[in-house]
C-alpha cells in the first residue's frame, strides 16, 4: 500500500513537473511566436517606399494587385527573419533594379538627380543676380543722369518722375486712398 | 454609316483647317484682307464639323455600336448612359477628338471676340492656331481615328476603365483639357505679335482673360484630380507625383509664372522677351503634357515606339519650339526693354523672384518626371524617382514662394525702401511667431512643420492685412460700411484683389498640405467581426461585411463599421472593395468621417468570407485635409473674380497707352 502510494506520489510529482515543463515550453513557444509575428504596420512601413515595376507609381503598401500582395508577404517573411528595412530594400533593388526604390540610391547615373538641381539653381542664381544687378546699374545710371539724350523726354520722365513722389508719398493706406479716389 | 459620316466630318474639318492656314498666309502676303477674313470664317466653320464628329461618336457609344473599335474598347452594354457619353474621353482616340473639339471652340471664340480689335495680329494668330489644329486633326484622322472599324462585330465591349467610372472623372479630364487647349490662344497671339513685329503689350492685353480662363480650368483640373484620387484610388492622399499629374502641373507652373510676369510688361514695359519665352514654354509643356497623359511614355521608352503617335508628337513639339525660338531670336533687338530695374526691392523685382522660384520648381519636376526616360536611354535601366525625393527638392522652394507671396504685395513699383518693408512685416512676423509658440506648447516639435507653419501663417496675416487696408481705406475715404467697402473694393480692382483671394486659397491649401505631409497617421490591422481598432481619438468597430453584385460587371464587397469619436458614436460607415470582373481589376473605395480638423479615412483591404469572418482594414487620420479642398474653392473664386469680364476695361484696353501707375498696382 505504502509503496504504491509512494509510487503514485512520484507519479504525481512527475506529472506535475511534466505539466509545468509543458506549460513553460508552451508559453515560451507562444512568446517566441509573438515576437516573430510581424504586424501589417511594420510591413507597410517598409513597403511604403517601394514601387513594383508593374503598377506604375502606386506605392507597394497600398497597391491592391495580387503581385504586390505577394511582395508584401515576402517583406513579412524577411522581417520575421530579422532583416532590417535597409536590407529588404537592398534585396528588392538587387532583384528588380534600382527602379523599385522611391528614393533612388545616390550612385551612378542617378547622381544627376542631385547634381543637376544644385548646379542648375547655382548657375541660374548667379545668372539671375548678374542680370538683375546689370539692370539695376543701368537703371541707376538712367535715373541719376539729368535727362539722358538717348531717351525721349517722355520716357525719361517715366523713369525719373515716380521715384521721388513714391518715397515721399506717406504710408500705404494713404496711397490706397488716393488711388481709390482717383478711380472714383 | 455613322462611322463613315464621322470620318467624313473629320476630313472636312481637316480641310477647312488647312484652308484657314493657307488663306491667312496668302491673304497676309498679298495684302488682301478678304482672304484673311475667309481664313477666319474657315476656322469658325471647323468648329461645327469637329462638333459633328464628336456627336456621331457619342451616338455610336450610346448605341453600343461595337463594329467601331473605339466603342468596343471603352464601353460595354451594361454601362449607364452618362458613362457611355463620358467614354468619349476614356481612351486615346476619343480624347484626341475631344481635344480637337475644345481647340476648335477656343479658336472660333477667340476669332469672333477679338476680330475687330487687332487686325494686324489676326492673320498670324490664325496661322498658328490652325497649324496646331491641323496637327491634332491629322492625328485624329490618319493615326488614331476613333471611327476605325473592327474586322468582326463583338457582342459586348471591354467596358470603361474602372478608374474612370467615378463621377469625378466626368469633369476632371475636360477641365484639364480646357486648360491645356486654352493656352493655345495666348500662344497664337504671342507668336502673332512676334511675327508681325507688333511687339507692344497688345497681345498680352488681348489674351489676358484667355490666359486666366485657361489657367482657371487647369487649376480646377488639378484640384478635381486630387479629389478624385483621394476618393477613388484608396491610398489616403491626393497627390503622388505621378508622371501624369506632373504633366499637368508643369504647364500650370509655367502659366503661373507667365501670369505674374506679364504684369511687369504691362506696368513697366520690361521683360518682353521673357514673357514670350514663358508662353512658348507653357505651350510646349501643354503639348507634351497631352502626350504624356495618354502615351505612358514615362514608364518606359518602349511604349514610345509602339505607337506612331509618339514620334509625331515629338516632331510637332520640336517644330513649334524651333519655330518659336527662330522668331524670338529674330526679334531679339526689338524685344529689348527701354526701361530698367531700379531696385532689388520693388514690385517688378518681386515678380522676378517669383518667376525664378516657380521655374526652379518646374525644372526640378521636369528632371524628376523625365528621369526614367533619360535613365533608360543612357544606362538601359529603368529609373524611378519617388515622392520623398520630390518633396525634399520642392518643399523648400514652395516655402520660399509662399514667403514671397506674403511679402511681395508690400513692395511698390520702381522701388521700396527696406525700412518700409521692415515696418510692414515686423508685427505680422511676431504674431506668426506667437502662433508657433502656441503650437510648441501644444506639443508640436517637428522643425519642418514649425518653419512651414510659421511661413504660411505669416503670409496669411500679410494677405489678410491687404484686404483690411484696402477696406479701411474705402471706409475712411467714402464713409462706407465695412461690407460695402469690401465689396466695392473687390469689384473696382478685381485683378488685384482676385489675386489676393488666390493667394489666400494657396495659403489655406498650404496649411492642409503641411499637416497631411507631416502629421498623417495610419494603421492596418485584421479584425474579426465585433472587434475594434483605434487610431488617435477614433475607434472603429467592425460589424460585418457582405458581397453583392453592382451595376454592369461590378462585384461589391462592403463592410459595415461603427465609428466613435472620443467614445461618442458618430455614425455607420461603409468602406468597400469593388471588383470589375471582366478585367479583374480591383479597387478600394474609402469611406471617411470628415470634419474641418481631420478625416478619419477607412479602407477595407481584404475580406475572406469563406475562411473566417475577418477583414483587414487600413485607416488613416488625415489632419486638415479638408483645408486643401476649401483652399481650392477659395482659389477658384479668386480666379473667377480676377477673370470676370469687365466692360469698362474691355473698352479702354486697346486705346489705353502705356501709363504710369503710382500705387501698388495689380
Amino acid at each position: 500500500m505504502k509503496e504504491r502510494l509512494r509510487i503514485t506520489d512520484y507519479g504525481l510529482c512527475f506529472t506535475f513537473c511534466g505539466l509545468l515543463l509543458t506549460l513553460l515550453f508552451l508559453t515560451a513557444g507562444v512568446a517566441m511566436a509573438q515576437t516573430g509575428e510581424v504586424t501589417d504596420d511594420e510591413v507597410n512601413a517598409v513597403a511604403k517606399d517601394l514601387f513594383c515595376p508593374v503598377c506604375e507609381s502606386t506605392p507597394l503598401d497600398v497597391c491592391p494587385t495580387k503581385a504586390c500582395a505577394d511582395w508584401r508577404e515576402l517583406i513579412r517573411t524577411q522581417l520575421a527573419e530579422g532583416k532590417t528595412r535597409a536590407e529588404i530594400h537592398d534585396y528588392f533593388a538587387r532583384q528588380y533594379g534600382d527602379g523599385v526604390l522611391a528614393d533612388p540610391p545616390k550612385r551612378g547615373f542617378s547622381l544627376i538627380l542631385w547634381a543637376l538641381p544644385v548646379i542648375g539653381v547655382a548657375i541660374g542664381g548667379v545668372l539671375f543676380v548678374r542680370y538683375v544687378r546689370n539692370l539695376r546699374r543701368e537703371g541707376d545710371a538712367a535715373a541719376t543722369a539729368v535727362v539722358p539724350t538717348t531717351l525721349s523726354p517722355a520716357s525719361a520722365a517715366s523713369v525719373l518722375q515716380p521715384i521721388v513722389p513714391l518715397e515721399a508719398s506717406g504710408d500705404y493706406v494713404s496711397r490706397v486712398e488716393e488711388e481709390l479716389l482717383a478711380r472714383k | 454609316m455613322i462611322p463613315d459620316l464621322g470620318t467624313i466630318a473629320l476630313g472636312f474639318a481637316f480641310g477647312t483647317a488647312v484652308y484657314a492656314a493657307l488663306a491667312a498666309w496668302y491673304g497676309h502676303r498679298t495684302d488682301q484682307p478678304r482672304w484673311v477674313e475667309s481664313a477666319r470664317n474657315a476656322t469658325i466653320i471647323t468648329l461645327p464639323l469637329v462638333a459633328l464628329a464628336c456627336f456621331l461618336l457619342i451616338i455610336s457609344l450610346l448605341r453600343s455600336d461595337f463594329s467601331i473599335e473605339y466603342v468596343w474598347r471603352v464601353s460595354s452594354r451594361g454601362m449607364p448612359d452618362y458613362l457611355k457619353v463620358t467614354a468619349l474621353w476614356g481612351g486615346q482616340a476619343g480624347s484626341l477628338l475631344f481635344w480637337n473639339f475644345l481647340l476648335a471652340v477656343f479658336t472660333a471664340a477667340a476669332m469672333m471676340r477679338n476680330w475687330r480689335r487687332q487686325r494686324e495680329l489676326m492673320a498670324y494668330a490664325i496661322m498658328v492656331a490652325s497649324f496646331t489644329q491641323i496637327f491634332f486633326l491629322g492625328l485624329s484622322l490618319f493615326i488614331e481615328n476613333p471611327f476605325n472599324r473592327l474586322a468582326f462585330v463583338s457582342p459586348d465591349g471591354n467596358g470603361l476603365n474602372p478608374l474612370l467610372r467615378h463621377p469625378g472623372m466626368i469633369i476632371h479630364p475636360p477641365m484639364l483639357y480646357l486648360g491645356f487647349v486654352g493656352f493655345t490662344i495666348p500662344y497664337a497671339f504671342g507668336m502673332a505679335a512676334l511675327m508681325s513685329g507688333k511687339l507692344d503689350d497688345t497681345w498680352i492685353r488681348l489674351t489676358r482673360r484667355w490666359t486666366l480662363v485657361a489657367w482657371l480650368f487647369l487649376s480646377l483640373g488639378l484640384i478635381l484630380g486630387g479629389r478624385w484620387a483621394y476618393d477613388v484610388l484608396g491610398w489616403g492622399g491626393y497627390w503622388a507625383w505621378d508622371p501624369v499629374e506632373n504633366a499637368s502641373l508643369m504647364p500650370w507652373l509655367a502659366g503661373t509664372a507667365f501670369l505674374h510676369s506679364v504684369m511687369i510688361q504691362e506696368k513697366r514695359d520690361m521683360f518682353k522677351m521673357w514673357n514670350m519665352f514663358l508662353i512658348v514654354l507653357t505651350f510646349c509643356l501643354v503639348i507634351s503634357g497631352t502626350f504624356i497623359v495618354r502615351s505612358g511614355v514615362i514608364s518606359s521608352v518602349h511604349s514610345f515606339a509602339q505607337s506612331a503617335i509618339g514620334p509625331l508628337f515629338f516632331g510637332f513639339i520640336a517644330i513649334m519650339f524651333v519655330f518659336s525660338v527662330y522668331w524670338l531670336s529674330k526679334r531679339h533687338e526689338a524685344l529689348k526693354s527701354e526701361n530698367h530695374l531700379n531696385s532689388f526691392l520693388s514690385r517688378e523685382a518681386a515678380f522676378l523672384y517669383n518667376n525664378f522660384l516657380i521655374l526652379a520648381i518646374l525644372a526640378v519636376v521636369f528632371l524628376f518626371t523625365y528621369y526614367p526616360i533619360f535613365s533608360e536611354l543612357i544606362t538601359g535601366e529603368k529609373g524611378f524617382v519617388g515622392p520623398p525625393v520630390y518633396e525634399q527638392a520642392t518643399g523648400p522652394l514652395f516655402g520660399a514662394l509662399v514667403l514671397l507671396m506674403g511679402v511681395a504685395p508690400m513692395t511698390m513699383w520702381y522701388r521700396t525702401s527696406a525700412q518700409r518693408i521692415g515696418m510692414g512685416v515686423r508685427w505680422p512676423a511676431l504674431a506668426a511667431l506667437i502662433f508657433i509658440g502656441v503650437l510648441i506648447v501644444l506639443g508640436i516639435r517637428d522643425w519642418r512643420a514649425l518653419l512651414g507653419l510659421w511661413i504660411v501663417s505669416f503670409a496669411a496675416i500679410l494677405t489678410l492685412l491687404e484686404f483690411w487696408k484696402g477696406t479701411r481705406g474705402r471706409m475712411k475715404a467714402k464713409g462706407e460700411p465695412p461690407w460695402t467697402a469690401f465689396a466695392t473694393l473687390m469689384g473696382r480692382n478685381r485683378r488685384r484683389y482676385g489675386g489676393y483671394w488666390i493667394h489666400m486659397g494657396v495659403i489655406v491649401m498650404a496649411f492642409g498640405i503641411i499637416s497631411m505631409e507631416l502629421f498623417q497617421e495610419q494603421t492596418q490591422i485584421r479584425l474579426t467581426v465585433g472587434d475594434t481598432l483605434s487610431l488617435g481619438r477614433y475607434e472603429m468597430q467592425f460589424l460585418g461585411a457582405s458581397r453583392f453584385p453592382g451595376p454592369d460587371d461590378l462585384l461589391i464587397t462592403q463592410a459595415t463599421v461603427d465609428v466613435y469619436d472620443n467614445g461618442r458614436y458618430v455614425g455607420q460607415f461603409y468602406p468597400r472593395t469593388e471588383l470589375y470582373t471582366r478585367t479583374n481589376q480591383p479597387m478600394t473605395i474609402p469611406d471617411a468621417r470628415s470634419t474641418i480638423s481631420e478625416d478619419f479615412y477607412m479602407l477595407m483591404i481584404n475580406w475572406e468570407p469563406t475562411s473566417s469572418n475577418q477583414a483587414t482594414f487600413r485607416v488613416y487620420l488625415n489632419p486638415l485635409v479638408n483645408w486643401v479642398w476649401a483652399g481650392g474653392i477659395i482659389f477658384v473664386i479668386g480666379t473667377l473674380i480676377a477673370a470676370w469680364p469687365d466692360r469698362k476695361e474691355e473698352l479702354v484696353t486697346v486705346s489705353r497707352p502705356h501709363q504710369t501707375v503710382l500705387a501698388g498696382g495689380d
